[in-house]
């Protein structure tokens, strides 16, 4: 794209990806760093990742005001409104990828000391594809790449089956063991969450293909893996 | 400079606080109590405003309702209509400019306007940007009237197009040149302040893209006033909007805050098309 | 409720409806045409019978002269100035009449025939010669060629604007007698048969009024005058020449349809000149003199270089006050004088100024600088001064509508970089609106040109013989001249007349040619 003749439109479009960018880094540290303090059963670092929520939240609310006023004041067109647009929808993700995190570092203060090192390790392992997942879609994002976008889209079957080999695992951990039902149904739930900021990394991915291409990804042409849980 | 405008400009976000030791957040010029009239008749009814500088400020409204006739008291440019009428303080470097000890002439050297329809003289592109500095006697020489010329294009962004033809006439240039040309031309007595009168209403899309390119340019060094019946043309180039409607003031305040959040009932059924 | 059409354009109502719109549309472009038809019509008709009239205006008859200078005519004292030589017409006059003279002999006879001979040429056209002389004193003595203008009447006769002539060559003559002095007779088989039925047709056009007709026969330079005539003879009276000299060729016969008592030119006189011209002595030349010459009362001698040069210098007093004056009113008027109630009746009274009778001016002008300011009769000064009264309120009209035309965006522009308001007028506007001003002030100098009537009241009607050579001298002006030889009574001033409109014509359309240049170059788009 070439810049626009009014040189503070094309300023205020790069800053408004450049925060929005910004945010997904910070989420994804988030993500990370919740997922290590699972592992490691570090309740500072948790601690820390709550902490980050509010910043996020913060970056959330400055790109919204940043949109509206781009609208009111630049009436955005084709490429534009749709990066706007797609600006506005990413930011509502990332949030949401956000609180996910902050979940799933709430959850580990609240874990027993004692549950399984082997259990732990079933989420860190999990954090990785999550993340790289969004990281590739932030790429995507910052580079305007349609296919990229696609890619992470369709990687979204791995997450679910992860989510799904995780979810036995945790399942068998606890029948074999009731006393670890408790920490068990906790793991549950913060692999759900992961599988869930996947879905959310899906969701970026269809709004950067829609930003990038102004086509739309259906949700019903991606390959799915029916998950266990319903 | 850019953290005092952002300062500033947070400021003016607070409606203009007079601050001394920031030197830049005064207002430029202080309008208090202006009233016009046209004979009998009552144009403007006791507007105050105050113009910050190094920003760019936008009078909208409906036709007629006097953001013209307000934006022509800046300059004096309502002395060359005989019935008109002008009261009420207009403060610029705290001297009363609608004092009439004022010289007009003078003044207007000071306060620059460029007009709704490109008007440059029927002269050469040069004798156009010469003639400011040539009447005030601005320029010592030849080649620092050539270095005035040059830099007041430059500031114009028209320097490239026309350095090659600077003797062609003027009106060989199209519409948005021309009215480029006029915004050099009033650059070129080196206002302080430039007042604009729907510069773009005669322009297609593209041309009114670079003036307003230019003047969010400009914006950095001087006090724009710019009147415009288009709400987007307002809301894209201004970073204070005024809504003016039948001789009165009803709303001034943040360009993002009229557009996003008026307060007036008023101004909301205007920049919603909701009028009437 | 009447029925509603579903398609308002297609029902017959509508078509009807528009079908006369057309027919409106068509006949309106027909009147326009037929209007701008008539117009070039009338235009056309104009131009060219002033052209046609003026175009034998344009060459006249010269009569031409080997004589020599014979000092004791021409300079009989024998140490006389040139001023006394140039003033010696009749010295050279005396030249040549006798050269006449002896061309033509006969003459002598009677006094009649004398004096018919000295009017072939006007004694004061020798006067150019006489200057001539008296700058070139050398030629005094010697041979000359001169030249000079034949009478007016034998010019127009030779242009055969004179009256009808019927011309016809005779058989071949078999013998010819001299039965009197001056009295021949012409004899040859069927040689005179076809005048005789000639006179016969004119007979049964005319009546017995062919009798008072002459006519001429004609062999070389010889010339008679037919007395009688029949099939076979012909018996004549010798005008000029012998009766020898019908004894070669086939004499000409010409009958002339105006008979002698009724024209200028006596038939004696045609005899000589067309004698004289095929001698070849006489020749038609460009009528130079017409713009050379000063006013005169013989046309032949007359010319308009008085009046060109009045009327050049009554225009320049007119547009050196009329259009500063007009100028300077109409930019204070438009630009700078307050709206209210006395500029309205200013601008008002200059409309109806421009509406006053020209010769109102020129009463005004007889009264008031010729009476009050006691200023010269007939001088370009007082002219020009009441035409720059009369043009004025056209300048300052034309000026006021240029200005008015100047887009108010350049006033806006100018003081908007902060020009003062006379900066703005002069620095932008003016140069704007010049060629809208100049073009009405030049208008107003070609209305002022043709002007005759306020002329006509401060003297201006005058007969100068002289050049004027400043704006206080005696002068007359192109339409004057033209008024005051219309009104002249011989024949030969009427094409004059007509030559000297189609110069003030030319005069015109000049003025009007740098108007239209002006626009073409000056005036800008907006």
């Amino acid at each position: 794209m070439s810049d626009h003749i009014v040189s503070a439109f094309t300023d205020e479009l790069d800053k408004l990806a450049a925060d929005i960018l910004r945010m997904g880094g910070i989420v994804e540290t988030m993500i990370l760093d919740a997922c290590a303090a699972v592992n490691k059963n570090d309740v500072d670092v948790a601690r820390d990742v709550v902490a980050r929520d509010e910043q996020v939240d913060k970056i959330e609310a400055d790109v919204e005001r940043q949109i509206v006023s781009l609208i009111a004041r630049r009436q955005p067109m084709a490429h534009d409104l749709r990066a706007v647009f797609s600006a506005l929808k990413v930011v509502g993700e990332l949030e949401r990828i956000g609180d996910l995190s902050k979940n799933i570092a709430k959850r580990t203060q609240r874990l027993d000391e004692n549950v399984g090192a082997s259990m732990r390790k079933g989420i860190y392992r999990m954090a990785s594809p999550v993340s790289r997942q969004l990281n590739m879609v932030l790429d995507a994002y910052a580079t305007g790449n349609a296919s990229e976008a696609k890619a992470v889209w369709e990687g979204d079957e791995d997450i679910d089956q992860h989510y799904n080999s995780l979810f036995r695992e945790m399942l068998t951990y606890m029948i074999e063991d009731p006393r670890t039902i408790g920490a068990g149904a906790h793991m549950l739930f913060m692999a759900k969450n992961l599988e869930r900021i996947g879905d959310h990394c899906t969701n970026i991915a269809e709004f950067v293909y829609f930003q990038a291409t102004g086509e739309y990804l259906l949700s019903t042409d991606r390959p799915k893996t029916p998950h266990l849980d319903g | 400079m850019e953290t005092t405008m952002t300062e500033s400009r947070e400021m003016s976000a607070a409606g203009i606080k007079m601050d001394e030791t920031q030197g830049l957040t005064f207002p430029r010029i202080d309008c208090r109590n202006i009233d016009v009239f046209y004979g009998d008749k009552q144009a403007i009814f006791d507007i105050s405003l105050p113009v910050p500088d190094r920003s760019v400020t936008a009078l909208i409204g409906p036709s007629g309702c006097g953001k013209s006739t307000f934006l022509r008291c800046l300059n004096r440019m309502n002395d060359t209509i005989e019935s008109c009428k002008v009261t009420g303080e207009i403060i610029m470097d705290g001297e009363n400019i609608n004092d009439p000890g004022m010289d007009p002439v003078l003044l207007r050297s000071r306060v620059g306007m460029v007009f709704q329809k490109p008007n440059p003289f029927p002269k050469s592109i040069y004798d156009n940007i010469a003639y400011g500095p040539r009447i005030h006697g601005l320029a010592a020489s030849r080649e620092d009237l050539d270095a005035m010329v040059e830099k007041s294009l430059r500031r114009a962004g028209l320097w490239d197009e026309v350095k090659d033809r600077l003797t062609s006439p003027a009106n060989s240039l199209s519409g948005g040149q021309q009215q480029r040309l006029c915004i050099a031309r009033a650059i070129a007595v080196r206002p302080e302040v430039i007042l604009m009168d729907e510069p773009c209403s005669a322009l297609d899309p593209v041309a009114t893209a670079r003036i307003e390119e230019l003047i969010d340019e400009l914006r950095k060094r001087y006090c724009i006033v710019i009147v415009t019946h288009s709400m987007q043309q307002a809301a894209r180039v201004s970073q204070r909007t005024a809504f003016f409607h039948l001789g009165e003031l009803v709303e001034m305040g943040e360009t993002d805050q009229i557009f996003t959040n008026p307060r007036e009932r008023r101004t909301e059924d205007y920049i919603t098309g909701r009028f009437g | 409720m009447t029925d509603v059409a579903p398609d308002p354009f297609r029902n017959e109502k509508a078509l009807r409806r528009l079908k006369k719109r057309r027919a409106a549309d068509a006949r309106f472009r027909l009147y326009g045409l037929s209007a701008i038809a008539f117009a070039l019509l009338a235009l056309s008709v104009l131009v060219a019978s002033i052209g046609f009239q003026a175009i034998s205006a344009a060459t006249y008859h010269k009569l031409r002269f080997d004589i020599v200078l014979d000092p004791a005519v021409i300079a009989p004292k024998g140490n006389d100035t040139p001023a006394e030589i140039s003033r010696n017409v009749d010295g050279f006059y005396t030249l040549i009449r006798s050269n006449l003279e002896a061309t033509f002999p006969e003459a002598d006879e009677d006094r009649m025939a004398s004096r018919q001979l000295g009017e072939l040429v006007t004694r004061l056209a020798v006067l150019p010669t006489a200057k001539w002389v008296a700058e070139n004193p050398t030629q005094i003595g010697q041979t000359a060629t001169i030249k000079v203008p034949l009478n007016d009447d034998l010019d127009l006769y030779l242009k055969g604007a004179v009256s009808k002539e019927f011309r016809l060559r005779l058989g071949d003559i078999s013998a010819v007698a001299e039965t009197a002095p001056r009295q021949v007779l012409l004899t040859g088989a069927g040689a005179f048969k076809a005048l005789e039925s000639l006179i016969a047709v004119q007979r049964q056009e005319v009546g017995d009024a062919v009798d008072a007709r002459s006519t001429l026969v004609s062999s070389g330079t010889a010339m008679g005058r037919v007395t009688s005539l029949s099939t076979d003879t012909l018996e004549m009276t010798l005008l000029t020449g012998s009766a020898s000299d019908f004894r070669t060729g086939r004499p000409m016969a010409r009958m002339i349809a105006l008979p002698e008592s009724q024209r200028n030119v006596s038939d004696l006189q045609i005899a000589w000149t067309l004698a004289l011209k095929d001698m070849g002595r006489i020749s038609r030349v460009p009528h130079t003199s017409l713009l050379t010459h000063t006013d005169s009362t013989y046309p032949e001698l007359a010319g308009a270089l008085a009046a060109i040069v009045g009327s050049l210098l009554t225009m320049m007093v007119t547009a050196f006050i009329a259009i500063p004056i007009g100028i300077f009113a109409s930019v204070y008027l438009e630009e700078f004088a307050p709206r209210n109630r006395l500029t309205e009746i200013i601008e008002v009274n200059i409309n109806n100024l421009a509406a006053v009778p020209s010769i109102v001016f020129g009463l005004l002008g007889a009264a008031v600088f010729l009476g009050f300011f006691g200023l010269p009769r007939s001088a370009p000064l007082v002219g020009g001064l009441v035409l720059a009264l009369l043009t004025l309120p056209t300048i300052i009209i034309a000026s006021r509508a240029a200005l008015k035309s100047v887009p108010p965006s350049i006033r806006a522009a100018a003081l908007g970089v902060g020009a003062s308001k006379m900066q703005s007028v002069f620095h932008h506007v003016l140069p704007v609106a010049g060629p809208g001003i100049f073009t009405g002030a030049i208008l107003g100098m070609a209305r002022a040109l043709g002007e005759t009537a306020p002329l006509l009241l401060i003297g201006m009607v005058a007969f100068v013989a002289d050049v004027p050579t400043g704006p206080t001298d005696e002068s007359t002006a192109l339409p004057v001249l033209v008024y005051s030889w219309s009104t002249n009574a011989e024949r030969a001033w009427e094409p004059m007349t007509a030559a000297v409109i189609v110069i003030l014509l030319l005069f015109l359309v000049t003025m009007n040619g740098i108007v239209v240049l002006l626009r073409r170059r000056f005036e800008r788009r907006w």
